[in-house]
Protein backbone atom coordinates (compact mmCIF):
# COMPACT_ATOMS: atom_id res chain seq x y z
CA UNK A 1 0.00 0.00 0.00
CA UNK A 2 1.52 3.39 -0.99
CA UNK A 3 1.55 6.25 1.17
CA UNK A 4 -1.34 7.76 -1.16
CA UNK A 5 -3.16 5.39 -0.69
CA UNK A 6 -2.92 5.30 3.63
CA UNK A 7 -6.37 4.94 4.98
CA UNK A 8 -4.66 5.32 8.58
CA UNK A 9 -1.90 8.09 9.27
CA UNK A 10 1.69 6.73 10.20
CA UNK A 11 2.42 6.83 13.82
CA UNK A 12 4.93 8.42 15.61
CA UNK A 13 5.50 5.99 18.81
CA UNK A 14 3.84 2.40 19.12
CA UNK A 15 3.74 -0.98 17.41
CA UNK A 16 1.80 -2.13 14.34
CA UNK A 17 0.80 -5.56 13.56
CA UNK A 18 0.25 -6.03 10.17
CA UNK A 19 -0.54 -8.92 7.80
CA UNK A 20 -3.05 -9.78 10.47
CA UNK A 21 -5.85 -12.56 8.73
CA UNK A 22 -8.37 -10.48 7.52
CA UNK A 23 -11.44 -9.91 9.89
CA UNK A 24 -9.00 -10.87 12.79
CA UNK A 25 -7.99 -7.06 14.34
CA UNK A 26 -10.81 -6.74 16.88
CA UNK A 27 -9.33 -10.32 18.23
CA UNK A 28 -5.68 -8.86 18.06
CA UNK A 29 -7.20 -6.32 20.64
CA UNK A 30 -9.26 -8.64 22.48
CA UNK A 31 -6.06 -11.08 22.93
CA UNK A 32 -3.61 -8.22 23.69
CA UNK A 33 -6.48 -6.68 26.11
CA UNK A 34 -6.93 -3.39 24.49
CA UNK A 35 -10.10 -2.29 24.47
CA UNK A 36 -10.04 1.51 24.48
CA UNK A 37 -10.44 2.33 27.60
CA UNK A 38 -6.38 2.50 27.91
CA UNK A 39 -6.45 6.23 26.50
CA UNK A 40 -4.30 5.04 23.92
CA UNK A 41 -4.63 5.83 20.22
CA UNK A 42 -5.51 2.90 18.50
CA UNK A 43 -6.57 2.55 14.20
CA UNK A 44 -7.38 -0.41 12.63
CA UNK A 45 -7.48 -1.03 8.91
CA UNK A 46 -9.72 -4.25 7.97
CA UNK A 47 -10.03 -6.53 4.75
CA UNK A 48 -7.33 -4.46 2.69
CA UNK A 49 -5.79 -5.78 -0.15
CA UNK A 50 -2.85 -8.56 0.02
CA UNK A 51 -0.56 -9.95 -2.12
CA UNK A 52 0.50 -12.54 0.18
CA UNK A 53 -3.12 -13.30 2.41
CA UNK A 54 -5.65 -11.66 0.24
CA UNK A 55 -7.41 -9.60 2.16
CA UNK A 56 -5.36 -8.25 5.74
CA UNK A 57 -5.83 -6.31 9.05
CA UNK A 58 -3.58 -3.85 10.41
CA UNK A 59 -3.74 -2.69 13.94
CA UNK A 60 -1.50 0.23 15.33
CA UNK A 61 -1.48 0.77 18.71
CA UNK A 62 0.22 4.87 19.49
CA UNK A 63 2.52 4.91 22.93
CA UNK A 64 3.03 1.10 23.36
CA UNK A 65 5.49 -0.97 22.31
CA UNK A 66 4.33 -4.71 22.67
CA UNK A 67 6.88 -7.36 23.67
CA UNK A 68 7.69 -10.39 22.05
CA UNK A 69 6.01 -12.53 24.54
CA UNK A 70 2.85 -10.32 24.49
CA UNK A 71 2.26 -10.71 20.73
CA UNK A 72 2.95 -14.20 20.49
CA UNK A 73 -0.24 -14.83 21.18
CA UNK A 74 -1.33 -13.82 18.28
CA UNK A 75 0.09 -16.41 16.23
CA UNK A 76 -2.98 -18.49 17.62
CA UNK A 77 -5.08 -16.42 14.83
CA UNK A 78 -3.09 -14.37 12.97
CA UNK A 79 0.31 -16.61 12.33
CA UNK A 80 1.58 -14.80 9.51
CA UNK A 81 1.08 -11.20 11.68
CA UNK A 82 4.84 -9.00 11.68
CA UNK A 83 5.39 -6.65 14.35
CA UNK A 84 6.91 -3.31 13.71
CA UNK A 85 8.13 -1.10 16.90
CA UNK A 86 7.86 2.71 15.73
CA UNK A 87 10.63 5.49 17.47
CA UNK A 88 9.65 9.18 15.86
CA UNK A 89 7.75 7.49 12.71
CA UNK A 90 10.79 4.99 12.17
CA UNK A 91 10.39 1.18 12.33
CA UNK A 92 12.92 0.44 14.57
CA UNK A 93 12.06 -3.34 14.59
CA UNK A 94 10.66 -5.71 12.72
CA UNK A 95 10.05 -9.46 13.46
CA UNK A 96 7.27 -12.29 13.31
CA UNK A 97 5.27 -13.79 15.59
CA UNK A 98 6.55 -17.05 17.35
CA UNK A 99 4.44 -19.77 18.47
CA UNK A 100 4.64 -20.03 22.09
CA UNK A 101 4.65 -23.42 23.93
CA UNK A 102 1.44 -22.32 26.24
CA UNK A 103 -1.48 -19.72 26.48
CA UNK A 104 -2.48 -18.67 29.47
CA UNK A 105 -5.34 -16.55 30.37
CA UNK A 106 -6.26 -15.54 26.97
CA UNK A 107 -8.96 -18.32 26.31
CA UNK A 108 -11.79 -20.07 27.91
CA UNK A 109 -12.32 -23.30 28.35
CA UNK A 110 -15.18 -24.84 25.83
CA UNK A 111 -16.13 -27.57 27.85
CA UNK A 112 -18.24 -26.79 30.54
CA UNK A 113 -17.14 -29.40 32.78
CA UNK A 114 -14.00 -28.18 33.16
CA UNK A 115 -12.92 -26.92 36.36
CA UNK A 116 -11.55 -23.88 35.18
CA UNK A 117 -15.26 -22.56 34.33
CA UNK A 118 -16.15 -23.07 37.98
CA UNK A 119 -15.25 -20.01 39.56
CA UNK A 120 -11.76 -21.22 41.05
CA UNK A 121 -9.04 -18.90 41.33
CA UNK A 122 -7.20 -19.73 38.46
CA UNK A 123 -6.29 -18.67 35.00
CA UNK A 124 -6.93 -20.98 32.06
CA UNK A 125 -4.04 -22.65 30.41
CA UNK A 126 -3.68 -24.04 26.94
CA UNK A 127 -0.60 -25.51 25.54
CA UNK A 128 -0.29 -25.47 21.71
CA UNK A 129 -0.36 -29.14 19.79
CA UNK A 130 -0.91 -29.68 16.11
CA UNK A 131 -3.32 -27.73 14.61
CA UNK A 132 -4.76 -26.32 17.68
CA UNK A 133 -4.44 -25.84 21.48
CA UNK A 134 -5.12 -27.86 24.43
CA UNK A 135 -6.45 -27.24 27.68
CA UNK A 136 -3.73 -27.73 30.37
CA UNK A 137 -6.56 -29.22 32.93
CA UNK A 138 -9.25 -31.25 31.14
CA UNK A 139 -7.27 -32.07 27.86
CA UNK A 140 -9.90 -30.66 25.51
CA UNK A 141 -8.76 -29.96 22.43
CA UNK A 142 -9.53 -26.83 20.15
CA UNK A 143 -8.77 -27.01 16.69
CA UNK A 144 -10.98 -24.23 14.88
CA UNK A 145 -12.59 -21.22 15.53
CA UNK A 146 -10.05 -20.63 18.13
CA UNK A 147 -10.65 -16.88 18.15
CA UNK A 148 -14.22 -17.82 19.54
CA UNK A 149 -12.67 -19.00 22.70
CA UNK A 150 -10.85 -15.66 23.62
CA UNK A 151 -12.19 -14.58 26.98
CA UNK A 152 -13.40 -11.62 26.79
CA UNK A 153 -14.34 -10.99 30.79
CA UNK B 1 11.27 -42.85 40.07
CA UNK B 2 9.28 -40.59 42.92
CA UNK B 3 6.14 -38.52 41.63
CA UNK B 4 4.93 -35.93 43.41
CA UNK B 5 0.95 -36.21 42.36
CA UNK B 6 -0.86 -38.80 40.21
CA UNK B 7 -3.31 -36.88 38.41
CA UNK B 8 -3.24 -38.37 35.13
CA UNK B 9 -1.94 -42.09 33.31
CA UNK B 10 -0.35 -40.14 30.69
CA UNK B 11 2.20 -38.94 33.41
CA UNK B 12 3.34 -42.75 33.93
CA UNK B 13 5.86 -44.76 31.86
CA UNK B 14 6.64 -47.90 32.23
CA UNK B 15 9.66 -48.04 34.56
CA UNK B 16 6.82 -46.31 36.52
CA UNK B 17 4.05 -48.75 36.11
CA UNK B 18 6.01 -51.50 37.25
CA UNK B 19 8.19 -50.29 40.28
CA UNK B 20 4.42 -49.86 41.80
CA UNK B 21 3.23 -53.25 40.51
CA UNK B 22 6.67 -54.93 41.33
CA UNK B 23 5.70 -53.27 45.13
CA UNK B 24 2.08 -54.44 45.18
CA UNK B 25 3.43 -57.69 44.60
CA UNK B 26 6.10 -57.89 47.39
CA UNK B 27 2.49 -56.10 49.48
CA UNK B 28 0.47 -58.99 48.60
CA UNK B 29 3.36 -61.29 49.11
CA UNK B 30 3.85 -60.52 53.06
CA UNK B 31 1.44 -57.59 53.88
CA UNK B 32 2.37 -58.23 57.68
CA UNK B 33 5.58 -56.39 57.03
CA UNK B 34 4.49 -53.01 55.99
CA UNK B 35 1.83 -52.72 58.97
CA UNK B 36 4.10 -50.24 60.85
CA UNK B 37 5.66 -48.42 58.15
CA UNK B 38 3.34 -45.21 58.12
CA UNK B 39 2.35 -45.44 61.84
CA UNK B 40 2.09 -41.24 61.90
CA UNK B 41 1.04 -41.07 58.05
CA UNK B 42 -2.60 -39.63 57.66
CA UNK B 43 -4.28 -39.56 54.10
CA UNK B 44 -7.51 -37.45 53.16
CA UNK B 45 -10.05 -38.42 51.77
CA UNK B 46 -11.57 -35.96 49.56
CA UNK B 47 -14.66 -37.41 47.94
CA UNK B 48 -16.87 -34.77 46.04
CA UNK B 49 -19.05 -37.18 44.22
CA UNK B 50 -20.19 -41.00 45.44
CA UNK B 51 -17.93 -43.45 45.84
CA UNK B 52 -17.95 -47.08 47.59
CA UNK B 53 -15.19 -48.99 46.56
CA UNK B 54 -11.99 -46.38 45.95
CA UNK B 55 -12.89 -44.56 48.93
CA UNK B 56 -13.26 -47.87 50.87
CA UNK B 57 -9.91 -49.36 49.73
CA UNK B 58 -7.78 -46.08 49.78
CA UNK B 59 -8.98 -46.23 53.56
CA UNK B 60 -8.13 -49.63 53.69
CA UNK B 61 -4.53 -49.63 52.35
CA UNK B 62 -3.68 -46.38 54.59
CA UNK B 63 -4.72 -48.39 57.45
CA UNK B 64 -2.89 -51.64 56.30
CA UNK B 65 0.43 -49.43 56.29
CA UNK B 66 0.21 -48.26 59.70
CA UNK B 67 -1.33 -44.54 58.89
CA UNK B 68 -5.20 -43.47 59.69
CA UNK B 69 -7.36 -41.51 57.75
CA UNK B 70 -9.66 -38.46 57.60
CA UNK B 71 -12.65 -37.93 55.53
CA UNK B 72 -14.02 -34.91 54.55
CA UNK B 73 -17.62 -36.57 54.59
CA UNK B 74 -20.19 -36.04 52.04
CA UNK B 75 -20.22 -32.82 50.01
CA UNK B 76 -23.77 -31.79 52.08
CA UNK B 77 -22.39 -31.72 55.07
CA UNK B 78 -19.26 -29.64 54.42
CA UNK B 79 -18.35 -25.73 53.66
CA UNK B 80 -18.38 -26.60 49.46
CA UNK B 81 -22.07 -26.15 50.36
CA UNK B 82 -21.35 -22.90 51.63
CA UNK B 83 -20.08 -22.04 48.39
CA UNK B 84 -15.96 -22.43 48.97
CA UNK B 85 -13.91 -23.04 45.84
CA UNK B 86 -11.90 -26.22 45.56
CA UNK B 87 -8.69 -24.36 45.69
CA UNK B 88 -9.43 -23.13 49.23
CA UNK B 89 -10.86 -26.04 50.75
CA UNK B 90 -7.28 -28.25 49.31
CA UNK B 91 -5.31 -25.30 51.39
CA UNK B 92 -7.32 -26.13 54.69
CA UNK B 93 -6.85 -30.10 54.02
CA UNK B 94 -3.13 -29.77 53.31
CA UNK B 95 -2.60 -28.95 57.06
CA UNK B 96 -4.43 -32.56 58.02
CA UNK B 97 -2.65 -34.88 55.81
CA UNK B 98 0.34 -36.36 54.33
CA UNK B 99 -1.31 -36.85 51.41
CA UNK B 100 -4.64 -36.25 49.72
CA UNK B 101 -6.87 -38.52 47.81
CA UNK B 102 -9.20 -36.39 45.61
CA UNK B 103 -12.62 -37.14 43.92
CA UNK B 104 -14.58 -34.20 41.85
CA UNK B 105 -17.21 -33.91 39.13
CA UNK B 106 -15.37 -31.76 37.29
CA UNK B 107 -12.24 -32.47 34.48
CA UNK B 108 -9.03 -31.33 35.90
CA UNK B 109 -9.98 -31.03 39.55
CA UNK B 110 -7.29 -32.73 40.54
CA UNK B 111 -4.15 -30.92 38.29
CA UNK B 112 -6.21 -27.52 39.63
CA UNK B 113 -5.70 -29.09 43.73
CA UNK B 114 -2.02 -29.52 42.96
CA UNK B 115 -0.93 -26.65 41.73
CA UNK B 116 -2.37 -25.49 45.76
CA UNK B 117 -0.86 -28.04 47.52
CA UNK B 118 2.47 -28.96 48.35
CA UNK B 119 1.30 -32.59 49.73
CA UNK B 120 0.93 -35.52 47.11
CA UNK B 121 -2.53 -35.42 45.22
CA UNK B 122 -3.85 -38.49 43.91
CA UNK B 123 -6.68 -38.27 41.37
CA UNK B 124 -9.11 -40.76 42.17
CA UNK B 125 -11.70 -39.44 39.32
CA UNK B 126 -12.10 -36.11 38.00
CA UNK B 127 -15.66 -36.12 36.11
CA UNK B 128 -15.31 -37.97 32.34
CA UNK B 129 -11.45 -37.12 32.79
CA UNK B 130 -8.92 -40.01 34.78
CA UNK B 131 -8.75 -42.18 37.42
CA UNK B 132 -5.28 -44.02 37.36
CA UNK B 133 -5.12 -45.52 40.57
CA UNK B 134 -7.95 -47.49 38.97
CA UNK B 135 -5.68 -48.15 35.82
CA UNK B 136 -2.73 -49.43 38.64
CA UNK B 137 -4.95 -51.99 39.65
CA UNK B 138 -6.58 -53.44 36.20
CA UNK B 139 -2.89 -53.22 35.02
CA UNK B 140 -2.11 -55.30 38.47
CA UNK B 141 -4.70 -57.88 37.54
CA UNK B 142 -4.13 -58.21 33.75
CA UNK B 143 -0.47 -58.62 34.73
CA UNK B 144 -1.56 -61.56 36.91
CA UNK B 145 -3.53 -62.79 34.90
CA UNK B 146 -2.28 -63.08 31.21
CA UNK B 147 0.72 -60.68 31.49
CA UNK B 148 1.19 -57.02 29.81
CA UNK B 149 2.98 -57.57 26.33
CA UNK B 150 1.74 -59.35 23.23
CA UNK B 151 -1.79 -58.97 24.42
CA UNK B 152 -5.48 -58.26 22.63
CA UNK B 153 -7.75 -56.07 25.13
CA UNK B 154 -10.78 -55.35 24.14
CA UNK B 155 -12.28 -52.01 25.80
CA UNK B 156 -16.34 -51.74 25.81
CA UNK B 157 -19.14 -49.79 26.68
CA UNK B 158 -18.85 -46.12 27.41
CA UNK B 159 -16.05 -45.51 25.96
CA UNK B 160 -16.97 -41.33 25.78
CA UNK B 161 -17.52 -40.58 29.47
CA UNK B 162 -15.33 -43.77 31.16
CA UNK B 163 -12.44 -42.20 33.46
CA UNK B 164 -11.22 -45.51 33.34
CA UNK B 165 -11.33 -46.15 30.11
CA UNK B 166 -9.16 -43.06 29.50
CA UNK B 167 -6.85 -44.08 31.81
CA UNK B 168 -6.24 -47.24 30.95
CA UNK B 169 -6.16 -46.89 27.26
CA UNK B 170 -3.37 -44.09 28.00
CA UNK B 171 -1.52 -46.37 30.22
CA UNK B 172 -1.56 -49.69 28.35
CA UNK B 173 -0.01 -47.56 25.47
CA UNK B 174 3.29 -48.29 27.32
CA UNK B 175 3.03 -52.09 26.62
CA UNK B 176 2.55 -54.11 23.88
CA UNK B 177 -1.16 -54.31 24.04
CA UNK B 178 -3.45 -54.02 20.60
CA UNK B 179 -6.35 -52.02 21.90
CA UNK B 180 -9.68 -52.46 20.49
CA UNK B 181 -12.31 -50.19 21.40
CA UNK B 182 -15.95 -51.17 21.32
CA UNK B 183 -19.23 -49.21 21.77
CA UNK B 184 -21.80 -47.64 20.15
CA UNK B 185 -20.96 -44.56 17.68
CA UNK B 186 -22.47 -42.34 20.25
CA UNK B 187 -20.25 -43.14 22.45
CA UNK B 188 -16.29 -43.91 21.09
CA UNK B 189 -13.42 -42.64 22.47
CA UNK B 190 -13.03 -38.71 22.94
CA UNK B 191 -10.89 -36.59 20.64
CA UNK B 192 -8.26 -35.75 23.26
CA UNK B 193 -7.70 -39.75 24.36
CA UNK B 194 -7.72 -40.46 20.78
CA UNK B 195 -5.00 -38.10 20.24
CA UNK B 196 -2.78 -38.85 23.55
CA UNK B 197 -3.18 -42.53 21.55
CA UNK B 198 -1.79 -41.85 18.40
CA UNK B 199 0.70 -38.78 20.30
CA UNK B 200 2.41 -42.67 21.53
CA UNK B 201 2.06 -44.38 18.30
CA UNK B 202 -0.90 -47.04 19.91
CA UNK B 203 -2.15 -49.95 17.96
CA UNK B 204 -6.11 -48.96 18.13
CA UNK B 205 -8.96 -50.83 16.48
CA UNK B 206 -12.90 -49.66 16.77
CA UNK B 207 -15.36 -51.68 16.54
CA UNK B 208 -19.63 -51.17 16.75
CA UNK B 209 -19.86 -54.71 17.74
CA UNK B 210 -18.13 -57.37 20.19
CA UNK B 211 -18.51 -60.79 17.85
CA UNK B 212 -15.71 -60.04 15.27
CA UNK B 213 -13.64 -59.20 17.40
CA UNK B 214 -14.34 -61.73 20.62
CA UNK B 215 -12.02 -64.49 19.65
CA UNK B 216 -8.72 -62.60 19.39
CA UNK B 217 -8.79 -61.33 22.51
CA UNK B 218 -6.99 -62.03 25.88
CA UNK B 219 -8.80 -59.22 28.07
CA UNK B 220 -12.11 -57.73 27.85
CA UNK B 221 -12.62 -54.88 30.12
CA UNK B 222 -16.58 -53.96 30.16
CA UNK B 223 -17.94 -50.68 31.44
CA UNK B 224 -20.84 -49.74 32.21
CA UNK B 225 -23.43 -47.22 29.57
CA UNK B 226 -25.45 -45.05 32.01
CA UNK B 227 -29.25 -44.19 31.05
CA UNK B 228 -28.55 -40.73 31.56
CA UNK B 229 -26.36 -40.65 28.00
CA UNK B 230 -28.75 -41.16 25.74
CA UNK B 231 -32.19 -38.85 25.27
CA UNK B 232 -34.82 -41.61 25.83
CA UNK B 233 -35.33 -44.91 27.72
CA UNK B 234 -36.12 -47.21 24.41
CA UNK B 235 -33.08 -45.76 22.69
CA UNK B 236 -30.91 -46.64 25.72
CA UNK B 237 -32.45 -50.05 26.07
CA UNK B 238 -31.56 -50.61 22.62
CA UNK B 239 -28.15 -49.59 22.66
CA UNK B 240 -27.13 -51.23 26.32
CA UNK B 241 -28.69 -54.51 25.36
CA UNK B 242 -26.08 -54.80 22.54
CA UNK B 243 -23.02 -54.62 24.97
CA UNK B 244 -24.31 -56.78 27.56
CA UNK B 245 -22.35 -60.39 27.98
CA UNK B 246 -23.47 -63.61 29.76
CA UNK B 247 -21.89 -66.85 29.55
CA UNK B 248 -23.06 -68.01 26.55
CA UNK B 249 -20.95 -64.84 24.98
CA UNK B 250 -18.40 -66.04 26.27
CA UNK B 251 -18.45 -69.64 24.38
CA UNK B 252 -17.05 -67.87 21.51
CA UNK B 253 -13.96 -66.34 23.32
CA UNK B 254 -10.92 -67.78 24.63
CA UNK B 255 -11.20 -70.01 27.37
CA UNK B 256 -8.89 -68.42 29.42
CA UNK B 257 -10.19 -65.16 28.49
CA UNK B 258 -10.11 -62.33 31.49
CA UNK B 259 -13.37 -60.22 31.79
CA UNK B 260 -12.67 -57.28 34.18
CA UNK B 261 -15.30 -54.50 35.01
CA UNK B 262 -13.94 -51.57 37.05
CA UNK B 263 -17.42 -51.65 39.06
CA UNK B 264 -20.52 -51.48 40.18
CA UNK B 265 -21.56 -53.19 37.25
CA UNK B 266 -25.94 -53.04 36.93
CA UNK B 267 -26.52 -55.54 33.92
CA UNK B 268 -23.89 -55.54 31.53
CA UNK B 269 -22.61 -58.49 32.88
CA UNK B 270 -24.99 -61.42 33.67
CA UNK B 271 -24.75 -63.04 37.02
CA UNK B 272 -23.99 -66.27 35.69
CA UNK B 273 -20.75 -65.10 34.21
CA UNK B 274 -19.51 -64.73 37.77
CA UNK B 275 -18.89 -68.16 38.20
CA UNK B 276 -16.48 -68.83 35.31
CA UNK B 277 -12.84 -68.98 35.22
CA UNK B 278 -13.13 -65.99 33.11
CA UNK B 279 -14.68 -63.67 36.06
CA UNK B 280 -11.92 -61.45 36.84
CA UNK B 281 -13.76 -58.47 37.77
CA UNK B 282 -13.96 -59.21 42.26
CA UNK B 283 -9.88 -60.41 42.33
CA UNK B 284 -10.08 -56.74 40.66
CA UNK B 285 -11.78 -54.68 42.92
CA UNK B 286 -9.85 -57.04 45.75
CA UNK B 287 -6.41 -55.90 44.08
CA UNK B 288 -7.38 -52.42 44.55
CA UNK B 289 -5.96 -52.77 48.59
CA UNK B 290 -2.01 -54.31 47.43
CA UNK B 291 -2.00 -51.37 44.57
CA UNK B 292 -3.06 -48.49 46.46
CA UNK B 293 -0.88 -49.22 49.54
CA UNK B 294 2.18 -49.65 46.98
CA UNK B 295 1.13 -46.43 45.70
CA UNK B 296 0.92 -44.67 48.85
CA UNK B 297 4.31 -46.24 49.81
CA UNK B 298 5.52 -44.34 46.04
CA UNK B 299 3.96 -40.67 47.05
CA UNK B 300 4.86 -41.26 50.70
CA UNK B 301 8.42 -42.16 50.40
CA UNK B 302 9.51 -39.16 52.32
CA UNK B 303 7.24 -39.25 54.82
CA UNK B 304 9.21 -39.05 58.48
CA UNK B 305 8.81 -42.24 60.95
Amino acid sequence: MSDRELRVSKIRNGTVIDHVSGGQALNVLSILGIDGSEGLGVSIVMNVPSAQLGKKDVVKVEDRELSQSEVDVLSLIAPEATINIIRDYEVTKKTRVDQPETVTGILSCPNHNCITNGGEPVETKFSIVPDGVRCAYCGTIIRDSIAEHIDTE
Amino acid sequence: MRKEHLITATQLSRADIEAVLDRAAEIDADPSAWAEKYETAVLALCFFEPSTRTKMSFDTAMKRLGGTTTDMGGVESSSVKKGESLADTMRVVEGYADAIVLRHPSEGAAQLASEFVDVPVINAGDGAGQHPSQTLLDLYTIREHTGLDDLSIGIMGDLKYGRTVHSLANALTNFDVRQHFISPESLRLPRSVRFDLHESGAQLREHTELDSVLPELDVLYVTRIQRERFPDESEYRAVAGEYRIDAKTLEDGKSDLAVMHPLPRVDEIAPDVDTLEQAQYFEQAHNGIPVRMALLDELLGGVPQ
